[in-house]
């Protein structure tokens, strides 16, 4: 054993905390388990370590991808590692009846495969507090709204890494005007060619450049949806 | 002609063989590829730079992942691109590339295969994290080399590439498709 390696269960919490943060940066999925169950044994509350020490970790890692410190595959090492502590607390979050913030239907759109940024997004929602129903990739329009019926979400989100699939984000928000379902949800969509004059020209509610954006964005509209009072 | 450097080559061999003389070609870094959000900056500052020094200004590029922001600014600026979504299209043909609808399929152009590690392998950090393949490629099923010259080198490369990836392989010659059309309009 090397004289300068970290015993986890030897820091105190908030060394323990910090140094959660190191590993999630670094990626390091087994001590992200390891901190996870310590924390678990010292009694915190599951809804604690998901805020205070993965979302804490991985807002600074989404601060650094945007800001250009950190490139795709450290956020993909560091969600990995998240996934990792998520499935420990994920049952006990249930059982314990953490608060819920809202829920949200997700997919990558028809003729679209890609699932990378969607995947942050559903995982970074998860940590806020939300119930994310995930449609996985390459969704028609008729899967949306089967779900939004069977769901019932607060939100839609949709995703699209490709310029040629993006367009067909409008065809699912058309149908649902058709349909008079519309302002039934929020709808927020992300990918890389898109932009925020894409997302007002489609009708969706907002663009989110990147997870943390939807985590916050998601947050201060369904805030706002339900101190609505309902429609008549 | 303001081009992308990633179909330098190409651009090249179509002048060369057209004798299009009359074109000066000024080549902006083609690792701009992997990071589209730049590629609009980027040409509207060498368009700017050229205006006045030419007749016309053409950029060599399609939409390239920009979401139709690059349109706009060829548009702003007065001047013209290439049609179609991107090179891989533009190379077999925009018409044909959108019959296909072949979305599981991951392209490489000559240029790429050439600068797989650069372009490709390295900036998804697969030589420091082989165990991401899937995450990256996990959707895909086919890796399709769109050849524009025929070298049996490159093919080689390209099954090799392929095998790294962990997905089938097909060859397709596209030679240079409607780059050479849209050159010769000039």
């Amino acid at each position: 054993m090397a004289d300068d390696e970290i015993i986890l269960s030897e820091l105190d919490d908030e060394e323990l905390v910090a140094q959660m943060f190191d590993d999630l940066y670094d990626g390091l999925k087994e001590e992200i388990e390891e901190g996870v169950n310590i924390l678990l044994e010292r009694g915190w509350t599951p809804y604690d370590i998901l805020t205070k020490a993965l979302v804490g970790g991985m807002t600074i890692v989404g601060a650094d991808f945007r800001d250009g410190i950190l490139f795709v595959p450290e956020v993909l090492l560091a969600a990995n590692a998240m996934k990792g502590g998520m499935t420990i607390l994920k049952p006990l979050l249930a059982e314990t009846g953490a608060p819920r913030v809202g829920k949200m239907v997700i997919g990558t759109v028809k003729g679209d495969i890609h699932d990378i940024g969607k995947n942050l997004v559903s995982m970074m929602m998860e940590g806020a507090g939300f119930e994310v129903v995930d449609l996985g990739i390459n969704n028609a329009v008729e899967k949306y709204l089967d779900a939004l019926e069977s769901e019932k979400p607060d939100i839609l989100g949709m995703s699209a890494l490709l310029t040629t699939t993006m367009p067909y984000m409008k065809v699912v928000i058309d149908t649902m005007k058709e349909k008079g379902i519309r302002d039934d949800y929020i709808v927020l969509v992300g990918g890389a060619p898109l932009n925020e004059e894409f997302g007002r020209a489609i009708g969706a509610d907002a663009y989110c450049r990147d997870a943390a954006v939807a985590v916050e964005t998601a947050k201060s509209l369904v805030a706002r949806k339900h101190n609505q009072p309902a429609a008549h | 002609m303001i081009a992308c450097g990633a179909i330098a080559r190409e651009i090249l061999a179509i002048q060369d063989a057209s004798r299009l003389d009359h074109l000066d070609l000024q080549c902006l870094p083609a690792i701009l590829h992997n990071t589209p959000d730049r590629i609009v900056p980027a040409v509207e500052a060498a368009v700017r730079a050229a205006a006045g020094r030419y007749a016309s200004v053409f950029v060599a590029y399609a939409d390239c992942g920009t979401g139709g922001l690059l349109k706009a600014a060829c548009e702003r600026l007065g001047v013209e691109l290439i049609e179609g979504p991107h090179c891989y299209s533009f190379f077999e043909g925009n018409q044909t590339f959108a019959g296909r609808d072949e979305f599981t399929a991951f392209y490489l152009t000559d240029f790429l295969v050439r600068q797989f590690d650069a372009f490709v392998w390295r900036p998804l950090g697969l030589d420091r994290h082989p165990e991401l393949r899937n995450l990256y490629f996990g959707h895909y099923e086919t890796l399709v080399y769109q050849a524009q010259v025929d070298d049996p080198a490159l093919t080689h490369k390209a099954r090799d590439c392929a095998q790294r990836l962990g997905l089938g392989f097909e060859r397709r010659f596209t030679g240079y498709g409607d780059l050479a059309a849209a050159l010769r309009e000039l």
